[in-house]
């Protein structure tokens, strides 16, 4: 792509360390491993996987909440290199802004709206008046389709899509290039659900914003996404424009999650991709391919070797030594 | 004689405001073998009715109904004790967080050994030997080894998986699943109903699952039973509701799934919020979020036609798609595609 990245990761690692105890030896948990992607300025990203993939540890380094342990991050151009413990400039924060999944636990219940719109300038644009916060946050609250007389409640009074307009609003006080949004619409239902998509899609259209929008749903992400990336284990499994990793997905594993998930139409039965078990535990990894103890297509080879990404095509890149079988096997299945 | 026949169940709670009715005008009957779906969004009253049927609610809690029996017997005429012996036995239920459903205190073993001595009986031997059974019917590796794990020790799947052991244990009739995957990730997800069905066809059971997501209702459920605060709206069986919901909110409720929205630019929405406690409107409590309402729909409340086999709970049901209310040509006439819904901002 000509235009450059707002944001780029290369082979982006985070491990934990847990400590060992009379009863247990230390261990290093791979919680995110070697990620590389790059996003673009009105791009949208989606971060597919189940629990314990990953997909939040790759928020909070975005979001720079962690510093990644090996690896290199690039935000705006300037590459963040930080240490354990160590805060990143305030410069570069302005930019990655957070939505969490849960806007109950996310917004302070003694804080009204306004006060914490305008907490974020109070913070960082120091030259700006007490007048001028109001009037910015007022302008936030009917971007994200609230009603100034909102400015005053507090978060208790609002049900669950507007309290996560008002996170959107939050997130957005200081104009960041970049919005992690973690399960923004997974607490809630249906019908507010896509209220809060629209609301997104016309935020990035008019602020020219990128997100990474880490979900499970995948009819979600089908619908908003440009470009995916779907995890497995700590590891990105396939990446590619989405158009393409939903209609001819190619791991196995992106196999298994798509026909896994129920379709709303009766009418359609399809064969089923079958995962036995359970994914592994990140404390004890299977030796080679993480999934390989769950695939139908795994052999020796697999259980020696961890495959990296392989570029299939010059869009899609896939981690399985079996892809070509993998390929064939699901377009004669579906 | 169908197996549970629930006609006009209403749940009343007692709250410091008044009387608050959670469910009202509920009717279900459900036959040997059936797989019911009751669908709806939070604070529809899905989980309430169920609970009620069960008897699990609250003392706070007037539970009424014109009709409710099981197997012909009444269960609002049933002594505490004459419920124990069905509640658990001959009608159970799943519920949603399996890892706060068990008891962290004892082994999986000694939880479904509980409800075998309850209900069956039997020697210590024999019950130890149906609990193996069990869990190996539901499929958990090494059962041996697991029978004696504490809850702790299992992911959420395979509690589930324990939790459902522990509802077939004897053999009930009827199982509810109050959503037993919403909890779990989509590949687990996919086992987990797979074995419900399975079981279900197996052992000739009743099931009721009780959930949101309309993909779940599609793959699973033969009827459905739609709710919204806490009214039942409609009541088809599957394929006719998704092809021609007769109900303004089931088919709104369709048309805001991403997958049915195919290309247009936005997603066709609901305005507004389910109403609460205390902002409910008069006539139809979905007037203010229906295209279709009028004066007529705000001031009456709509009871279901007598001659409406899908019993819907408006007072302009959809033919095929197509409203007869009044209100319904303006709204063509602004989008005339059938998706319905104008965005309005709240």
């Amino acid at each position: 792509m000509s235009r450059d990245a707002v944001l780029s990761a290369v082979n982006l690692t985070r491990h934990y360390q847990i400590k060992g105890s009379p009863f247990s030896k230390p261990a290093t948990v791979k919680a995110l491993n070697e990620a590389t992607f790059e996003l673009y300025p009105g791009q949208t990203l989606a971060v597919v996987g189940e629990s314990g993939c990953g997909k939040s540890t790759l928020a909070r380094v975005l979001t720079m909440i962690e510093p990644p342990t090996s690896g290199k991050l690039t935000i705006s151009g300037h590459e963040v290199s930080l240490k354990e413990g160590q805060r990143p400039p305030a410069a570069l924060r302005r930019e990655v802004q957070i939505i969490f999944q849960n806007p109950y636990g996310s917004l302070n219940p003694r804080k009204t709206v306004a006060t914490m719109l305008e907490e974020p300038l109070k913070l960082n644009r120091k030259e700006m008046s007490a007048a001028e916060r109001r009037e910015a946050a007022l302008e936030m609250i009917a971007k994200v389709g609230l009603r100034p007389e909102h400015a005053d409640r507090y978060p208790h009074m609002f049900s669950g899509g507007q309290r996560q307009r008002i996170a959107i609003a939050r997130a957005l006080m200081l104009n960041p290039k970049i919005l992690v949004l973690d399960e923004p619409v997974s607490a809630l239902d249906l019908s507010i659900q896509a209220q809060v998509l629209n609301l997104l899609a016309d935020l990035q259209e008019e602020f020219g914003l990128a997100y990474v929008f880490i979900s499970h749903d995948l009819s979600v992400v089908r619908r908003i996404a440009d470009d995916v990336i779907v995890m497995y284990f700590g590891q990105p499994v396939e990446t590619g424009p989405a158009e393409e990793v939903f209609t001819t997905p190619r791991h196995p594993y992106t196999q298994a999650l798509f026909s896994a998930t129920p379709v709303a139409d009766p009418n359609r039965r399809r064969e089923r991709v079958h995962l036995k078990g359970e994914p592994p535990s990140p404390l004890a990894p299977p030796p080679g391919c993480p999934f390989a103890p769950r695939c139908h297509l795994a052999t020796e080879e697999c259980t020696q070797l961890d495959p990296p990404l392989d570029p299939v095509n010059d869009r899609v890149e896939v981690a399985c030594i079996h892809v070509d079988q993998a390929a064939a096997k699901y377009a004669v299945a579906g | 004689m169908a197996l549970l026949d629930i006609e006009g169940l209403s749940v009343r709670f007692k709250t410091s405001s008044g009387l608050f009715a959670a469910v009202e005008g509920v009717d279900i009957n459900v036959d040997r073998g059936e797989v019911w779906s009751i669908v709806g969004e939070s604070g529809s009253g899905k989980s309430v009715s169920m609970l009620a049927t069960m008897g699990l609610l609250p003392w706070t809690a007037q539970v009424t109904a014109d009709k409710m029996t099981f197997d012909g017997q009444d269960l609002q005429q049933l002594s505490s004790r004459q419920r124990r012996r069905i509640v658990g036995g001959e009608m159970s239920m799943i519920f949603q967080e399996p890892m706060s459903s068990l008891n962290p205190c004892f082994t999986v073993g000694t939880q479904i050994d509980e409800m075998i001595k309850q209900h069956l009986g039997g020697s210590r031997k024999e019950r130890h030997e149906r609990a193996l059974d069990l869990l190996a019917q539901v499929g958990i590796p090494d059962p041996a080894r697991r029978i004696k794990a504490y809850p702790h020790q299992l992911s959420g799947g395979m509690s589930q998986r324990v939790m459902i052991a522990m509802a077939i244990s004897c053999n009930p009739r009827l199982l509810i699943a109050d959503e037993p995957t919403t909890a779990l990730d989509v590949t687990i997800q996919a086992q987990i109903l797979e074995l419900l069905l399975r079981l279900q066809e197996d052992t000739g059971m009743a099931l009721i699952l009780i959930t949101h997501d309309m993909g779940v209702v599609a793959e699973t459920a033969k009827h459905v039973v739609v709710q919204y605060a806490g009214r039942q709206v409609e009541k088809q069986d599957v394929k006719s509701l998704f092809a021609n919901p007769r109900h303004p909110y089931t088919e709104a409720l369709l048309s805001a799934l991403p997958e049915r929205a195919g290309n247009q630019a936005r997603l066709p929405t609901i305005p507004g919020v389910v109403p609460g406690q205390h902002d409910r409107p008069s006539g139809c409590l979905f007037n203010p979020r229906c295209q279709y309402a009028t004066e007529h729909c705000r001031e009456v409340e709509p009871v279901p036609a007598a001659d409406d086999p899908a019993r819907t709970l408006c007072h302009y049901p959809l033919e095929d798609g197509i409203s007869p209310s009044p209100a319904a040509a303006g709204a063509a006439r602004d989008n005339p595609q059938s998706s319905p819904h104008r965005e309005v901002r709240p």
